[in-house]
């Protein structure tokens, strides 16, 4: 399954990552050779063979309901490019 | 998902999605007459609602709405590098709950994705919600309507989920305001089949979904906050035909609006279709102003989700034994004490299903039957909790846990009634009182001597006075037209300031004007 | 006297506990062999003020009788992967430039409560997604060995990756130990490279809060030092429950030292076939053969074990950590941290960002991460790769019948020089071919030096243990070093 360059281009997008047209033609190259690499796994029977979900065997552990934080409004704005007000701000979104 | 950019028409996965009907026919008055012939809606909903708990699906921050932007954010809902969740167990319980009051199968294994994309109220990057593996299966609720036989919609799924932050528009003409207050506050989507038929049957699911979510504490139902919001599935076709192509209708946030935008949006189909045209599958929005539904313009391309299993969380593994201690601690759900009302106290399928909307209703109606052993006939206490008590709230727009009439008081009125103390009319007059000054019922008979006059000495010597000052009428009686009878009965009213025991009245003025 | 940054960390919390020397003055010693070692670029960020009151503290709480323990006033490097208050975290990105988290990792939380001292934080490969130092924005970490003889003699190595930084200043001795993670061999690899001791625990044993995400499902933290029992000493602090990791194992920590009695009589040791791959140097295949002696003559039983997905870990790696960093980066966005493009629209704006934000590895990652989750490939690749991933867990745990530890080579190569497999992906993603298949069952491992290749550079001998066997691995390790005897320097 090689990678065209629309199809490049769509990933591309799909990642929010930009990408010039004229290197979506190597890119794509440099791509279909790791993922043809990567097809040796179809060596493998994997039939009947679960998926991991975790590399522990472990249940999920649940929290108990209490609010123990928040009120950082000061901290997770301290990073922030362009906060105003109390709040993030981004170039305006249409819709 | 909620947000404006989730054009998603398979949030559900395909085998999931909702195409089986297992509605069987129709109501036929639900068919919409087109210019060609008779078409069929076909209606399926997934609604949003808010989790009732303390804290967040993943955080220790705090629910609560409102609040100074960005203060209810912990350093996990704001995506912080390095930040991780973990889950929220009474998030657990409530969506359990919620599948045990809708007669759904619980997993008791189920699985957190990933559905990444980018939004700037989505701080990760992706919502964790569940996609393959749901914490609920399939259920189902029983909708009932006033007019006609009650019908059944099915259950798809229920799942957990974040909410996402909001995005504030209007402070400045070229930027977005982001305010993650919202952000990671826990959500169930309930996803239902679709089998509902028109926009006043998905009103009325949607109003007893709401019912039966309050009645288990789960969601508290404030649309006006946001509480619950549906996405609404509108396809037409012809009767029998198979599915059309379906419109998603995003967030609606108000009963009545979902009954528009499902009226709506089946007329524009149904003239597209008409026409020659096709529909195609989009996502609208419905505005409320205008009444209609809208393309939504953002809809730049198509998405691609990218679920897969959070490899942050494991797979939440239930016990029975945590269900069925839930399960032991369900209340009585409406449909249930609708059965019981009608079963103990000769209840009408309607009225007991009015009763029993509001778990507060239903909890002041058995009050008022039965203050104190009281064994008030239910049947009145029913109409009068459906009738001028619901009018008066209504009125002053005021909860049942505001009234300034409470069941006991309401209970005493029923009894002055019931021992003859005042008519029925004059308790109208009393109830009013009682609810605009939250005085009892026997005290305001007391203080403005408005108990009924049964004394038929008295009565008959108006009557005998009333029927001497107007022989042409009491003339018109007797040649014939007995409908005089009631003209004459207002006469003793007014003159008695509708204090007179009404039967006695028409008795004696039977008796005297045929005598 | 040997200088006080010759000391191991045993050694200096000796010093330290007989009033030899001071935490200030071993602090000091530390900072002053940092401003001379600059050219390693091993430091992104150095914190000697900060340094130097950590250690008044410590001799503080010694002079009261109060000190912590064995870390109490030991300077250490920490990886810029972990999120430091105040101090830059940037995981070697220019996405993070000059971000200064409002939080600590608990694992660094964990040392200072130990008492440790951080000397600054170190350079990485951007994100952790490398095997040379040489993806950092920072620019390349150098490795402070020099080859004697062959096509490398004379030019500028790799201390590989991804905590490159790390395993030079540790190696370079501008660090008495430095915390490392290690996603696929990141600091199993680096150790070898630089002739250290590099020491991965079990998946879940370390919390991941605080840590810049890379891969989720693999991500660990871990030291490198000089010895196994720094090593231990080390781990000791680092590990244990975290109730803000829902991946974190709620198991007491042992006392690790303690587990290094120097006995393995009896001991377990599998060998696994697979693992002579076609293409393995001689003298990877020689040192290994040395190992296997030396634990046979240590008491040890050799047992000739299967390990028959080997091949496939690294194949599988590469589609499940792209697929986890795919979506773990989603979140550098430029809206609420970090470096922000502002394009044309809010699309164009994510997407100049994070084109300028991240470099190539980085973006050819996230981009097979992307292609490998999206529509119609995601059977084929990603569930593909979990399933794979569960044959090779199912190998270990076939194996664990009949050893109690596996022995292998760490890495198929010594150190490399810079500019080497830069343009070829793959030949560098094969770096870590020995160590990925742990990683993705999830298995402790840890990398020691033994022995230098016919160009005088070090290479490493890697134990993987099953899961929780850390003190296993410790005592077969000390062993191992002990027979070894490894004492060059670079
Ligand atoms: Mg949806
Ligand atoms: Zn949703």
């Amino acid at each position: 399954m090689a990678l065209d360059t629309d199809t490049v281009r769509r990933i591309a997008r799909l990642a929010r990552i930009h990408v010039d047209d004229a290197d979506l033609a190597p890119l794509a190259d440099e791509l279909n050779n790791i993922l043809g690499w990567i097809e040796q796994l179809e060596e493998v029977d994997t039939d009947g063979v679960e998926p991991m979900t975790s590399a522990v065997e472990m249940v999920q552990r649940l929290r108990a309901d209490a609010v123990n934080d928040g009120d950082l409004q000061e901290a997770v704005l301290s990073n922030a490019p362009e906060p105003n007000d109390g709040f993030y701000t981004v170039p305006k979104v249409v819709e | 998902m909620s947000d404006a950019t989730d054009t998603s028409q398979d949030a559900v996965p395909g085998h999931l999605a909702g195409h089986i009907t297992s509605r069987v026919g129709h109501n036929s008055g639900d068919l919409i007459e087109g210019e060609t012939g008779p078409w069929e809606v076909i209606i399926g909903l997934e609604v949003h609602a808010q989790v009732v708990s303390e804290s967040k699906l993943f955080s220790g921050a705090s629910t609560e709405f409102g609040g100074e932007p960005n203060s209810h954010v912990s350093l996990v809902d704001a995506a912080m590098p390095g930040m991780l969740p973990v889950l929220n167990i009474e998030a657990v319980r409530q969506a359990v709950r919620t599948g045990l009051g809708l007669e759904a199968a619980i997993n008791l294994r189920s699985v957190f994705d990933r559905k990444n994309y980018f939004y700037p109220d989505l701080p990760q990057g992706y919502q964790i919600s569940q996609f393959s593996d749901p914490i609920v299966g399939e259920g189902r609720v029983t909708v009932d309507l006033e007019d006609r036989e009650s019908f059944e919609v099915g259950i798809v799924r229920i799942h957990l989920e974040q909410d996402a932050g909001k995005s504030v528009h209007d402070r400045l003409p070229d930027r977005t305001y982001i305010d993650l207050n919202r952000s990671g506050v826990a959500l169930m989507e309930i996803v239902s089949k679709p089998d509902i038929r028109s926009g006043a049957e998905a009103a009325a699911y949607l109003a007893k979904l709401r019912s039966i979510l309050r009645y288990l504490g789960t969601c508290d139902g404030n649309m006006q906050e946001g509480s619950m919001r549906a996405d609404v599935n509108v396809s037409v076709r012809r009767p029998g035909d198979k599915l059309g192509t379906r419109c998603e209708i995003k967030n609606v946030n108000s009963i009545r609006f979902v009954r528009q935008a499902v009226d709506y949006e089946a007329r524009r189909q149904i003239e597209i279709l008409e026409e020659g045209g096709a529909i195609d599958q989009e996502t609208r929005l419905f505005d409320a102003d205008r009444g209609e539904t809208r393309s939504m313009r953002s809809k730049e391309e198509a998405h691609d989700y990218r679920y897969f299993p959070d490899p942050d969380l494991l797979p939440v593994e239930l016990d029975q034994a945590f269900v069925d201690e839930i399960k032991a601690s369900l209340p009585e759900l409406p449909d249930a004490k609708a059965a019981r009302f009608a079963a103990e106290f000769g209840l009408g399928e309607y009225d007991a299903g009015l009763l029993v909307a509001e778990r507060e209703t239903a909890e002041f109606y058995e009050a008022v039957v039965d203050a104190d052993g009281a064994g008030r006939d239910p049947k009145t206490a029913a109409n009068w909790i459906t009738g001028d008590f619901f009018r008066r709230l209504n009125a002053d727009d005021l909860e049942i846990a505001d009234s300034p009439v409470s069941a006991e008081q309401l209970g005493g009125l029923i009894d002055l009634i019931a021992d003859g103390t005042i008519s029925g009319k004059i308790a109208k007059d009393v109830f009013d009182e009682m609810f605009d000054n939250g005085k009892d019922a026997g005290d305001i008979v007391e203080q403005k001597g408005l108990k009924q006059i049964s004394d038929s000495g008295e009565i008959a010597a108006i009557v005998d006075q009333i029927i001497a000052d107007n022989p042409d009428q009491a003339d018109e009686y007797r040649s014939g037209n007995t409908k005089v009878a009631g003209w004459f009965t207002g006469q003793v009213m007014k003159a008695t300031q509708g204090k007179a025991n009404p039967q006695m009245v028409n008795q004696l003025l039977q008796e005297k004007l045929g005598g | 006297m040997a200088a006080l940054t010759d000391l191991t960390i045993a050694e200096a919390g000796a010093g330290l506990a007989s009033g030899e020397f001071t935490a200030r003055e071993l602090t000091d010693a530390y900072l002053s062999a940092m401003e001379g070692a600059r050219d390693l670029n091993a430091y992104i960020a150095e914190t000697p003020e900060q340094a130097r009151s950590m250690a008044d503290a410590s001799d503080a709480r010694r002079a009261k009788g109060a000190a912590a323990g064995p870390l109490d006033g030991i300077p250490l490097a920490i990886k810029d992967l972990f999120c430091t208050e105040g101090v830059l975290s940037s995981a070697g990105s220019h996405i993070l430039e000059g971000f200064a988290p409002p939080y600590e990792s608990t694992v660094t939380q964990q040392l200072w409560d130990a008492g440790a001292v951080m000397l600054g934080k170190v350079n990485m490969d951007e994100f952790a997604m490398g095997s040379a130092n040489v993806t950092s924005h920072y620019g390349p970490t150098l490795n402070p060995w020099k080859a004697a003889s062959g096509d490398a003699a004379g030019r500028d190595l790799v201390p590989g990756g991804s905590s490159g930084g790390s395993a030079s200043a540790v190696a370079a001795r501008i660090a008495a130990g430095a915390t490392g993670t290690d996603t696929g061999g990141s600091i199993r690899q680096p150790g070898a490279f630089c002739g250290i001791v590099g020491m991965k625990p079990t998946y879940g044993r370390c919390s991941r809060w605080g840590i810049i995400a890379f891969a989720s499902s693999l991500d660990q933290a871990g030291p490198l030092t000089h010895t196994v029992q720094d090593a231990a000493l080390m781990l000791g602090a680092m590990a244990g429950f975290d109730p803000k990791d829902s991946t974190s194992v709620d198991l007491p920590v042992p006392d690790y030292t303690a587990a290094m009695t120097g006995d393995i009589r009896g001991l377990r040791v599998g060998v696994p076939a697979e693992y002579r791959m076609d293409g393995t140097p001689a003298e990877i295949e020689t040192l290994w053969q040395t190992g296997i002696d030396r634990l046979r003559d240590a008491g040890a039983e050799i047992v000739d074990i299967s390990l028959p997905h080997t091949k496939y870990a690294l194949p599988a790696y590469y589609i499940v950590a792209p697929a986890e960093a795919s979506s773990n980066l989603a979140r550098y966005d430029g809206v609420r941290y970090g470096l922000r493009v502002e394009g044309e629209n809010l699309i164009d704006t994510y997407e100049r960002t994070r084109a300028e934000g991240f470099g190539d590895e980085v973006q050819r990652r996230v981009m097979i991460g992307t292609y490998v989750l999206s529509a119609g490939y995601y059977d084929a690749y990603y569930l593909k790769a979990q399933r794979v991933r569960t044959r090779i867990a199912d190998d270990f745990r076939a194996a664990w019948d009949s050893c109690d530890v596996i022995l292998t080579p760490t890495t198929p190569s010594a150190a490399f020089a810079i500019g080497e497999k830069m343009d070829d992906p793959i030949a560098m993603y094969l770096n870590d071919i020995f160590t990925v298949p742990a990683s993705m069952a999830g298995l402790p491992a840890i990398s020691v030096p033994a022995g230098l290749s016919g160009d005088g550079l070090p290479l490493g001998l890697h134990l993987i243990a099953p899961a929780f066997g850390e003190e296993t691995l410790f005592r077969a390790a000390g062993v191992l070093e002990d027979a070894d005897g490894f004492d060059a320097r670079p």
